[in-house]
């Protein structure tokens, strides 16, 4: 049987991802065993030139981590979306917009203007901010022009699977390659991990009914070791948030935060970390509930920490 | 924009305002003819998730409303409504969606000219807003 041609890009991501597909360990021998890596930005030197000569339909699987948020982005999205016959969003940045999409609380004029100008620590008395194109005395250069609104992969083109994560813990992403290296692939458009649990159906903290009278940040308690954290005021969202990772963050004390996006049959994960979040709040009284709500200092950006760019609404509508 | 028509989704529960939204109707009290009624057992059925899909879909402004506290059919369903429409209102707000496209208010069987007087007061302040073109987000800035 001839091997697989498998290839991993990067777009708007941390490099996280690259270093999850890694932590499969001496799995990566079995990889390397069924499959040849044709293009990965970040450990082999193939050019975008050479990829651009493959012929269409010449690598049999692409994971494709990271959220598209420039013209580079998009340019190799669609490219990979061409030479590909499966195509991966690996990961949350390309699966909901993740951390990169949280960009979609601004817009480009304000992200840029922050970044080169207000800043505290830079020296711009110019005001110069990037350009997308430029003449210098050698000629004309380039660089990717920055999007408004960071975009998921699949808003970009057709994508076959997705693998949730921020990154994906070594179980998923072995699972997703195991798949692949079978042949026995799921239903296309199959997020790859469990289907109908949430991440507390892994946590093995003790649950009670839930009735809280304060949100509290993780730094002001020290949690009691075996008890829900929600039930003791810390904003977890793993009632809301797909399973399939363990829950290593609970047991390390940390609240969930949703990296593993909406469970199967929920389209904006972050109105049901909302929905969950309030639904607990052991009160009547109109101001005290609005008291307990000033707990949550952040609503939008906590809820939506992985997901804006996948959420309904998609974006902030801020002014020009 | 002087044809603007404002979309409303109002979420009425079953037992006070529809019924409230029906006695408006059966006394002629006049009342703006924006409003689309979606009617639902009670106003803690209504996830914050149906709002949003609402904005997602076209809707200009959005009106989820309820039983006065303490009446409620279901006797908790209205405090549900509100934590979870309050937590709702902070985040549209972070959202850019503002504070007038969006109320919980409670109207009671025998308030049709409260339930005019809501649907009046948030369609004229949704006509001054404008729409909110949720499809149009490559032209928000």
């Amino acid at each position: 049987m001839p091997k697989l041609q498998v290839a991993l890009y990067w777009a708007a991501s941390c490099g996280g991802c690259e270093i999850a597909t890694l932590a499969i360990g001496d799995k990566i021998l079995k990889l390397a065993e069924a499959a040849d890596i044709v293009f990965w930005p970040v450990a082999i030197d193939v050019k975008y030139a050479d990829v651009e000569k493959m012929p269409d339909q010449s690598i049999d699987a692409c994971l494709f981590n990271g959220a598209i948020r420039n013209s580079e982005n998009e340019h190799m999205a669609k490219l990979l979306r061409q030479k590909s016959k499966i195509l991966i969003a690996y990961g949350s940045c390309a699966y909901e917009g993740c951390i990169p999409g949280l960009a979609n609380f601004f817009n480009a004029v304000s992200i840029l203007e922050n970044t080169y100008i207000d800043t505290a620590s830079s020296d711009n008395s110019g005001k110069v901010i990037p350009r997308t194109k430029v003449t210098v005395p050698e000629g004309e250069l380039e660089i990717p022009e920055f999007y408004n609104t960071v975009k998921t992969l699949a808003q970009t083109v057709e994508v076959d699977y997705f693998v949730p994560g921020c990154p994906p813990e070594e179980s998923t992403t072995w699972t997703a390659l195991e798949a692949l290296i079978s042949g026995k692939l799921p239903p296309k458009g199959t997020v790859i991990a469990p289907a109908g649990t949430a991440v507390c159906n892994d946590c093995p903290r003790i649950k009670h009914e839930k009735k809280i009278r304060a949100f509290h940040r993780p730094y002001e308690i020290i949690p009691a070791p075996d008890e829900c954290l929600l039930e003791q005021g810390l904003l977890c969202c793993g009632m809301a948030t797909r399973g399939g990772c363990g829950a290593p963050c609970p047991q390390a004390n940390m609240p969930c935060t949703g990296c593993y996006g909406p469970v199967d049959g929920v389209r904006d994960q972050g109105s049901h970390i909302l929905t969950a979040w309030a639904s607990i709040i052991d009160s009547n009284d109109p101001d005290e509930i609005k008291k307990i709500l000033d707990g949550i200092v952040d609503p939008a950006g906590y809820a939506y920490r992985y997901s804006l760019p996948d959420s309904m609404l998609r974006r902030a509508r801020v002014n020009p | 924009m002087t044809d603007f028509e404002p979309k409303i989704v109002a979420f009425l529960c079953n037992w006070c305002s529809y019924r409230g939204a029906d006695l408006a109707g059966t006394s002629r009290i006049k009342c703006a003819a924006n409003v689309r009624a979606i009617r639902v057992m009670c106003s803690g059925r209504v996830e914050p998730a149906f709002v949003l899909r609402a904005f997602e879909l076209g809707a200009d402004g959005v009106l989820v409303l309820g039983c006065h506290p303490g009446d409620c059919h279901y006797a908790e369903g209205n405090y549900k409504a509100l934590r979870r429409m309050e937590l709702l209102k902070r985040t549209l707000i972070q959202l850019g969606v503002g504070e007038d496209r969006f109320r919980l208010d409670w109207v009671s069987a025998s308030e049709g000219d409260r339930f005019s007087h809501v649907v009046n007061d948030i369609t004229e302040k949704v006509r001054a807003l404008g729409p909110f073109a949720a499809k149009e987000e490559s032209k928000v800035a």
